[in-house]
C-alpha cells in the first residue's frame, strides 16, 4: 500500500471531525457604535401571503432608522417559532427580537430569555398613548413591561347572513346572549338551512374558546393572577363547559372535537351559520367568502366578553446593550399608528391602538368594512388571555379535559376539578 | 496485517525489520485503521451516542439542574405516559400484523403470472413514494366530517357517518389504516425481491408431487422467506414506534391523548412544554423499549430463520 490513500483517509477524517466542530461554532453580528444587525423571528398564524407584508414593513423601519439592518426570518407557526426561538437561543443563535404569544410571556421569563423594556427605555409612558390597554396588559408581570402588542386578536362571532336569511331569521340581528344562540341555531338547523347551527372549534385554542365562555358567565380572574391560574373548576367554569357539552349533546354543533382548521373551512362552504373563531381569519374569510356575512361580539351568559390574543414583540437578552436598543427602536417603528394600520388591514389582526384606526386609510377602511370594527368594539369588554408559568404543559392540560368531555369521556364537574388539581400541581413550584 | 509479513524478496535486513515493522508498519496499520474508521466514528457518536447520553444525563437531573431521580418518578406516575405507551403498543400491534400480512399477500400476487403487473406493483408502491405529511393532508381529508369521501361513502350506503378524527374510539384505528396503507407496499418490495430470489425448480417439483398451492406455499415458500419476514418485522416494529409525522398534521396526539404516541410526546414534553430533563427520562424509556424489541427479535426469532 502507498502513503497516498492513507494521507487521504487521514484528511478524510481531520475534516469530518473540523466539519463537526465548524456546525458547533457559531457567528454573531452586531455592535454597540449604532450599527447593528438584527435578526427578527416572525410566525404567521393567518392565511395570505403575509411575508411580504412584513418585509415592506421592515424595509420602511431601516430606512428610517440607518445603521440597522434586520434579517426577518419567517418561523412557521407560533409553537414552531418558540420552539426555534429557545433553541436557537440556547446555543446563542437565538433572535435579538421576536413576535411570540403573549402567552408565552412567563415561560419566556422563567427562562431568563427576554429583557423588560425598562431595561432599554427609562420612559415608557408612550406605550400607553399608543396602545390599547386591554393589550397592553398582556406584556406587564412582575411590575414590568416586557412587550409591545403586534399581531392581536380576540374572538368574534361571524354569521352567514344567506343561511339566516333562509331559516327566516333576521341577517342583521345575530345573537347576544347564549339562549338566542341557541334558539338561532335550533332554528337554523329546523329549516335545514344548513348541517350545523353554530361551530366552536375544540383543538389547538379550545382553552381560548372556554376562557370566552368562562368570562361571559362572570369568572374572575381568568387571566391569571402572576402567572398562576385557578379559575377552572370555578362553579361558573363549570357551568360554561356543561353548556358547550349540552349543544354537542343537542346537535347543534358536530359532535366529538370540532378542529381549529377546519372551522373557517366549514363555514365558508355553508355547513354552519355562525362560528366562533380569532379575527386573524378576518381577511381570509372576506377574500373567500361567496355570500354575505356578519361579524358580531361573542354573546353573553351573564356578561359578554372575550380574551385578547395574538402575539407581541418581545427583545431578547442577547447580552449587547447596543444590539438590545437597535432591536427596541425597530420593535418601536413596527408597532406606529401608520404601520399598524396597515398591518391590520392586510393581515386582519386588530389595529392594537386608538391613534392607529384614526389614521385616514384605517378609518375609511373601517367605513367600508365595518365588520373590522367589532373587536375594536369588543376590546372594552375584552381580558388577557390566560398567562401561566409552564403555559405550555398548562394550555394542554386544559385542551385535554375540554376534549374529554366533548367526547363523553368525563362529566364537566369532574374533569375541570381534576384539571384545577393538575394544573395547581404544575404550578406548585411557583407558588407564593 | 498481511502488510506486518514482509515477503523474504522484498525483507529488509534482519536488524532494520526489527527497527522497522512494530514501530512504522504496525502503529502506521492501526492509525491507518482508524482513519478509514473515523468519518464513520464521529458522525455515529455526535449524532447517536452523544445524544443518548446527554439524554441519560439530563434525565438524571431535576429541572433545577441537581442530581435526581425525580424525572424517574414523575415518569411513573404520569397517567399520560401509560396512555401514550398503551396507544403505542396498541398501534403496533394493529399495523405491523396487518401491514406485513398484506406485503406477502400483493407481493406473491405481482409476482405471479399478471397482465399488467408492471403496473399492479407501481400502485401498490405508490403510496410508499408519497410523504407522510402528504399521506397525512390527504388521509385528513378523507376522514374529515362533513366534506370526507369516507363519510360520503358511509352516507350513500345508509351507515352512520362519524367524526372519525374527533372521537377517542376511532382516531387511533383511524391512523392504523393509514399507517397500513402507506406501509404494506413498501414491504412488498423487500418479499417480492425474496421471491425473485426463489429457484423455480422448488415449485415445479411441488407441482410433480401434486402438493397445493397453499401447502407449497406454506412448507417452502414461507420458510424461505423468513429472512425477509425478520428483515420486515424488525423495520415494521421501529417505525410503529418512529413515524410522527402524521400526528403533527391530524391530530396532534388528541382528543385528549387518544391518538397521541410516544415519540409525539417526548417531542412535545422537549419543544412545547420546554422540560429537556422530563424529555431525556421519556427517551430512556424509548431506548429501552426499542432495545428490548430487538434482542428479542434477533434472539428468539433469528432461531427460527434458516438461512441459505
Amino acid at each position: 500500500m502507498s502513503a497516498r490513500p492513507r494521507t487521504l483517509a487521514l484528511a478524510a477524517a481531520l475534516s469530518s471531525g473540523a466539519l463537526v466542530l465548524a456546525a458547533c461554532g457559531g457567528d454573531d453580528g452586531g455592535s454597540g457604535d449604532g450599527t447593528a444587525e438584527l435578526t427578527m423571528y416572525y410566525p404567521v398564524a393567518v392565511g395570505g401571503p403575509l411575508t411580504d407584508v412584513v418585509d415592506d414593513l421592515i424595509a420602511t423601519c431601516t430606512e428610517q432608522h440607518e445603521g440597522i439592518t434586520v434579517e426577518a426570518v419567517y418561523s412557521g407557526t407560533y409553537a414552531d417559532t418558540m420552539t426555534k426561538a429557545q433553541t436557537a437561543s440556547r446555543s446563542d443563535q437565538g433572535p435579538d427580537l421576536a413576535v411570540l404569544l403573549t402567552t408565552d410571556l412567563y415561560t419566556l421569563i422563567d427562562n431568563g430569555l427576554i429583557v423588560p423594556l425598562s431595561d432599554v427605555d427609562d420612559d415608557l409612558s408612550w406605550t400607553e398613548d399608543r396602545f390599547y390597554p386591554a393589550y397592553l396588559a398582556s406584556g406587564e408581570a412582575e411590575g414590568e413591561l416586557w412587550s409591545l402588542p403586534f399581531q392581536r386578536s380576540t374572538i368574534v362571532q361571524y354569521h352567514n347572513k344567506e343561511i339566516y336569511e333562509q331559516a327566516g331569521l333576521d341577517p342583521e340581528a345575530p345573537p347576544t346572549t347564549w339562549a338566542e344562540l341557541e334558539e338561532q341555531a335550533k332554528t337554523i338547523q329546523d329549516e335545514g338551512a344548513a348541517e350545523y347551527g353554530v361551530e366552536i372549534p375544540s383543538t389547538q385554542f379550545g382553552n381560548w374558546m372556554f376562557q370566552a365562555m368562562a368570562i361571559q358567565s362572570g369568572v374572575a380572574d381568568t387571566a391569571g393572577v402572576d402567572g398562576i391560574a385557578s379559575y377552572l373548576d370555578d362553579p361558573a367554569s363549570v357551568e360554561a363547559l356543561e353548556w358547550w357539552k349540552g349543544m354537542a349533546d343537542d346537535g347543534l354543533m358536530p359532535s366529538g372535537t370540532t378542529e381549529w382548521a377546519s372551522t373557517p373551512d366549514d363555514f365558508l362552504a355553508g355547513r354552519t351559520g355562525i362560528m366562533w373563531h380569532t379575527t386573524g381569519n378576518l381577511t381570509n374569510v372576506k377574500s373567500n367568502a361567496d355570500f354575505e356575512f356578519g361579524v358580531s361580539m361573542l354573546p353573553a351568559n351573564t356578561q359578554p366578553g372575550s380574551p385578547t390574543g395574538g402575539g407581541n414583540l418581545y427583545i431578547f437578552d442577547r447580552g449587547d446593550e447596543g444590539t438590545r436598543e437597535a432591536a427596541y427602536t425597530i420593535a418601536q417603528c413596527l408597532t406606529e399608528p401608520e404601520m399598524a394600520a396597515e398591518w391590520s388591514m392586510e393581515s386582519g389582526y386588530v389595529a392594537t391602538g386608538p391613534e392607529a384606526w384614526e389614521t385616514d386609510t384605517m378609518a375609511q377602511y373601517a367605513e367600508e368594512f365595518p365588520q373590522a370594527a367589532v373587536a375594536r368594539d369588543q376590546l372594552e369588554v375584552a381580558v388577557g388571555e390566560t398567562t401561566t408559568h409552564e403555559n405550555g404543559r398548562v394550555s394542554q392540560a386544559i385542551n385535554d379535559s375540554i376534549a374529554a368531555v366533548l367526547t363523553g369521556q368525563a362529566e364537566p364537574q369532574d374533569a375541570l376539578t381534576q384539571l384545577q388539581s393538575d394544573i395547581d400541581g404544575i404550578l406548585a413550584q411557583y407558588q407564593g | 496485517m498481511t502488510a506486518a509479513i514482509p515477503t523474504p524478496t522484498t525483507a529488509p535486513p534482519p536488524e532494520e525489520r526489527r527497527r522497522r515493522a512494530p514501530l512504522r508498519g504496525r502503529l502506521g496499520d492501526q492509525a491507518f485503521a482508524w482513519a478509514l474508521l473515523a468519518p464513520a466514528f464521529v458522525v455515529l457518536i455526535a449524532f447517536t451516542h452523544y445524544p443518548i447520553i446527554r439524554s441519560a444525563w439530563s434525565s438524571a437531573h431535576s429541572r433545577r439542574g441537581d442530581l435526581s431521580a425525580v424525572q424517574y418518578e414523575t415518569l411513573v406516575n404520569d397517567p399520560v405516559f401509560w396512555q401514550v405507551l398503551r396507544n403505542n403498543l396498541w398501534f403496533a400491534l394493529g399495523t405491523v400484523p396487518t401491514s406485513m400480512a398484506l406485503a406477502i399477500l400483493m407481493a406473491v400476487w405481482v409476482n405471479g403470472k399478471l397482465r399488467g403487473k408492471g403496473f399492479v406493483r407501481l400502485a401498490y408502491f405508490t403510496p410508499t413514494i408519497l410523504p407522510m405529511v402528504a399521506v397525512a393532508s390527504i388521509w385528513l381529508f378523507f376522514f374529515s366530517p362533513g366534506v370526507g369521501p369516507i363519510n360520503g361513502l358511509l352516507g350513500a350506503v345508509g351507515l352512520p357517518t362519524r367524526n372519525w378524527l374527533g372521537d377517542p374510539d376511532t382516531v387511533l384505528p383511524a391512523l392504523m389504516v393509514m399507517m397500513i396503507w402507506k406501509q404494506a407496499g413498501f414491504f412488498m418490495i423487500f418479499y417480492l425481491a425474496g421471491l425473485q430470489n426463489m429457484s423455480p425448480e422448488l415449485e415445479e417439483a411441488s407441482t410433480l408431487e401434486g402438493a397445493s398451492r397453499w401447502y407449497h406455499f406454506r412448507r417452502v415458500t414461507f420458510p424461505l422467506l423468513m429472512p425477509t419476514t425478520l428483515f420486515v418485522f424488525v423495520v415494521a416494529v421501529t417505525d410503529a414506534f418512529k413515524i410522527i409525522d402524521h400526528l403533527f398534521i391530524m391530530t396532534g396526539g388528541g382528543p385528549n391523548n387518544a391518538s397521541n404516541l410516544l415519540l409525539f410526546y417526548i417531542y412535545d414534553t422537549a419543544f412545547t412544554f420546554f422540560d429537556p430533563n422530563y424529555a431525556g427520562a421519556l427517551t430512556m424509556a424509548l431506548v429501552v423499549i426499542l432495545g428490548l424489541a430487538a434482542v428479542i427479535q434477533f434472539t428468539v426469532l433469528e432461531r427460527r430463520v434458516h438461512y441459505r
